[in-house]
């Protein structure tokens, strides 16, 4: 597990609890080396995210991934080239090893081709939530063994950035059906796709619109409100959910603008700069994502996303009772799709386990 | 020689006076997946603001939308010829999370319309028939896909036998320019591989001079045409001003041949092929309608078209065309095909004599 995890609870607070008394210190100690160990520590076992891309084809979704890590994670191809789009939805997953002064990052990306391409995009989002259980599945048994690995292998999705297209009216109704039904599984961040199409003005009024109609159906995106842990937390995090949704704008060839190499679109009429703040919000979806949030991603995913399946399964399997410990993210839907997976219950040795943890909350 | 001078070389130009007395009409369909820019091009198009009153139905009303037709109709005038256009608008289409059949209901509309044409004409007062149907359908693509996506080739396979189709590019400032070949290229390969008809344009004549015949070449090359529409005035770097959209990194000019296939598109919509596409939706695609309609009636299994078209009869005429007698729809038949007979001999006529008095102006000059 993650070194660097907090407490499991999201409602722990940080300020000393009523019966440790501060104390005063006389000289120095050295207590502050403890963050430099736990550099160290986790310098050593490098990070992991994953990342899911969702989208209509040809909203930039690739080209926004090799823009955002500035790699070639994924070919990304002109209209007209390359792979005729699918015709059921399918997940493509792609691993990378990157390394930046020191700090390795085990970064796989998520692809979903084929998303609401089809004349009928029913329940096209199905095989997305099935894809995310899964993967919270597979973390959940090698939780539950007697043995455990030291490092359990996390390839649970930490984030959606959900690509919606630039129509500049508002959310349609497929982005409205999925975002209600993921924002309960995953944190998801809706970024406004190929925002060079929009003035400044238009942008203003698609996001304000955005962030009514996310309202009006109750969708609660990242950073969600409930989670701000205290009031710098929440200063922050306001400021980015005024903004969301981001209007992006993707690029991965470079041109020279007065003198400096950017990442560009070059059109005949000027090229726009990614990196512009004047031209789309790209830095600050970046910020977002990897230098601001990236841990925050992976916090919210482990204590409250993990948490709920963990609990759900284990209500499914009758284990254990629905104690304080449920974090109600939303009401409960009612088709959230039981996962199909190995068994509910678990085999013999590991139910004495369980029986045990049973015992003592009876206590 | 005033002997050998008869007179009806003013033929060309009664016709004229008489079209200009009566005016145009024209039907114009706009198709397409909503937020492609449709209602800005057509403001852009006919400088009108034909959209004024519109308001964007919420995200909430949207989910439970079907597909409506919308008709707008407005006159407009310059150098005083009149025309009046129709717009026929499709919200919702492609809307919703289902949008299995959202084409039937355009079909339909347009069956409707050939068949209310079809009612006139076979009808006893046709001093004034309406010509509802529609001359030509505007689809619009998306610059976002990857080519035309299976909703629009399904709705292209339902209605390119029935309408005039121009595919359109909307929003096309997204795109650098080696996306928009790139993006005409597949679709014109998809349109070739899915056999779908889109509206040809003629070749035009061989003594036609070199720079219109350079313009039509182009046209043709550009097809589909990736537009942008813009119906307000800016200022551009301290030039003059022209219609366009402005970006932080720059002005996209809608009236710019480097920018964007407006221009293009507006020269063959109003200034050189408008005439035609009532033509050919007249002679081709309504004569196919008809001839299919008026064989199903010889056929026995009849009855349940007489009954359907019944109940989609809205105003009241005299005898509801099914129950006409075959002989009578057999002399109407002949009848017409004499008319177009005449008429085409007549159109032959007078473009002999336009290129004879030509041809005698080009030597008066010289002399």
């Amino acid at each position: 597990m993650d070194p660097l995890r907090q407490s499991p609870s999201p409602s722990s607070s940080r300020a000393s609890s009523p019966r440790t008394l501060p104390c005063e210190m006389l000289g120095y100690v050295g207590i502050e080396a403890v963050l430099d160990q736990l550099k160290i520590k986790a310098m050593k076992m490098g990070f992991e995210f994953n990342i899911m891309v969702v989208g209509q084809s040809g909203l930039g979704k690739s080209t926004m991934v090799n823009t955002l890590f500035k790699s070639k994670m994924w070919k990304s191809t002109m209209p007209g080239l390359g792979v005729p789009t699918p015709q059921t939805l399918q997940l493509q997953s792609v691993t990378h090893v990157i390394e930046e002064s020191g700090v390795k990052l085990k970064l796989t990306v998520t692809d979903t081709p084929g998303f609401g391409d089809q004349i009928n995009n029913d329940k096209c989002w199905d095989p997305i939530l099935g894809y995310i259980n899964e993967q919270y599945e597979q973390y959940l048994q090698e939780e539950i063994l007697i043995t455990r690995q030291r490092h359990i292998p996390d390839t649970r999705v930490h984030c959606c950035v959900y690509f919606v297209p630039p129509t500049g009216h508002c959310l349609r109704p497929l982005d409205i059906e999925f975002l209600q039904r993921l924002c309960r599984t995953v944190n998801v961040v809706p970024v406004i796709a190929r925002a060079d199409s929009l003035t400044i003005e238009e942008r203003e009024a698609f996001r304000h619109r955005i962030q009514e109609n996310l309202k009006t159906h109750g969708i609660e995106v990242y950073p969600q409100k409930c989670f701000d842990e205290d009031i710098n937390d929440k200063i922050l995090n306001s400021k980015i959910r005024e903004r969301i949704p981001f209007a992006v704008v993707g690029a991965d060839r470079e041109h020279i603008v007065n003198g400096r190499c950017v990442l560009g679109r070059k059109t005949k009429w000027g090229i726009i700069e990614v990196e512009n703040m004047a031209h789309c919000e790209f830095p600050l979806l970046r910020d977002l994502l990897i230098r601001s949030h990236l841990q925050d991603l992976k916090d919210i995913t482990h204590n409250v996303h993990y948490e709920n399946y963990r609990i759900f399964r284990l209500n499914e399997s009758h284990v254990l009772p629905r104690g304080p410990g449920w974090v109600n993210l939303a009401p409960a839907p009612a088709s959230v799709p039981a996962p199909a997976g190995p068994q509910a219950t678990p085999g013999p040795p590991k139910v004495g386990w369980w029986a045990k943890d049973n015992s003592d909350e009876e206590c | 020689m005033d002997k050998e001078y008869v007179g009806f070389a003013t033929l060309p130009n009664q016709l004229h006076r008489k079209s200009v007395k009566k005016g145009f009409d024209f039907t114009l369909m706009v198709a397409g997946e909503s937020g492609l820019g449709k209602s800005t091009l057509i403001n852009s198009l006919f400088l009108t603001n034909l959209y004024e009153d519109r308001q964007v139905p919420e995200a909430r009303a949207r989910l439970t939308q079907t597909l409506t037709i919308e008709c707008r109709g407005v006159e407009i005038e310059e150098g005083g010829i009149k025309v009046k256009l129709t717009l026929v608008d499709t919200p919702g289409f492609g809307d919703s999370v289902d949008c299995s059949d959202c084409w039937l209901p355009v079909v339909r509309f347009i069956e409707q319309q050939f068949e209310q044409y079809l009612r006139d004409e076979s009808g006893l007062n046709r001093k004034n028939i309406q010509d509802s149907r529609v001359h030509c359908c505007l689809y619009f693509i998306s610059p976002f896909g990857r080519g035309l996506r299976p909703l629009d080739v399904a709705f292209l396979r339902a209605v390119h036998e029935k309408v005039n189709i121009i595919p359109v590019i909307g929003k096309a400032d997204a795109l650098m320019p080696k996306e928009t070949q790139a993006l005409k290229q597949k679709i014109r390969e998809q349109l070739q591989e899915e056999e779908i008809n889109i509206y040809q344009f003629p070749d035009c004549d061989s003594d036609e001079d070199e720079d219109f015949k350079r313009q039509d070449a182009e046209m043709k090359e550009s097809i589909p045409f990736a537009v942008v529409g813009s119906c307000e005035v800016v200022r551009d770097g301290g030039t003059r001003p022209v219609r366009g959209r402005c970006y932080s990194w720059g002005t996209v000019e809608v009236e710019n041949p480097h920018h964007c296939d407006f221009l293009n598109l507006r020269r063959m919509l109003v200034q050189t092929h408008l005439q035609d596409l009532k033509e050919v939706t007249h002679d081709l695609l309504y004569e196919g309608y008809r001839a299919r309609c008026l064989q199903s009636l010889a056929r026995p299994g009849a009855r349940d078209r007489a009954s359907r078209s019944k109940l989609s009869r809205q105003s009241a005429t005299e005898i509801p065309l099914p129950m006409l007698p075959l002989a009578d729809t057999e002399k109407l038949i002949r009848e017409k095909d004499e008319e177009l007979r005449r008429m085409q001999e007549m159109l032959e006529k007078m473009q002999a004599q336009m290129q004879q008095s030509q041809a005698q102006g080009e030597q008066s000059d010289a002399l």
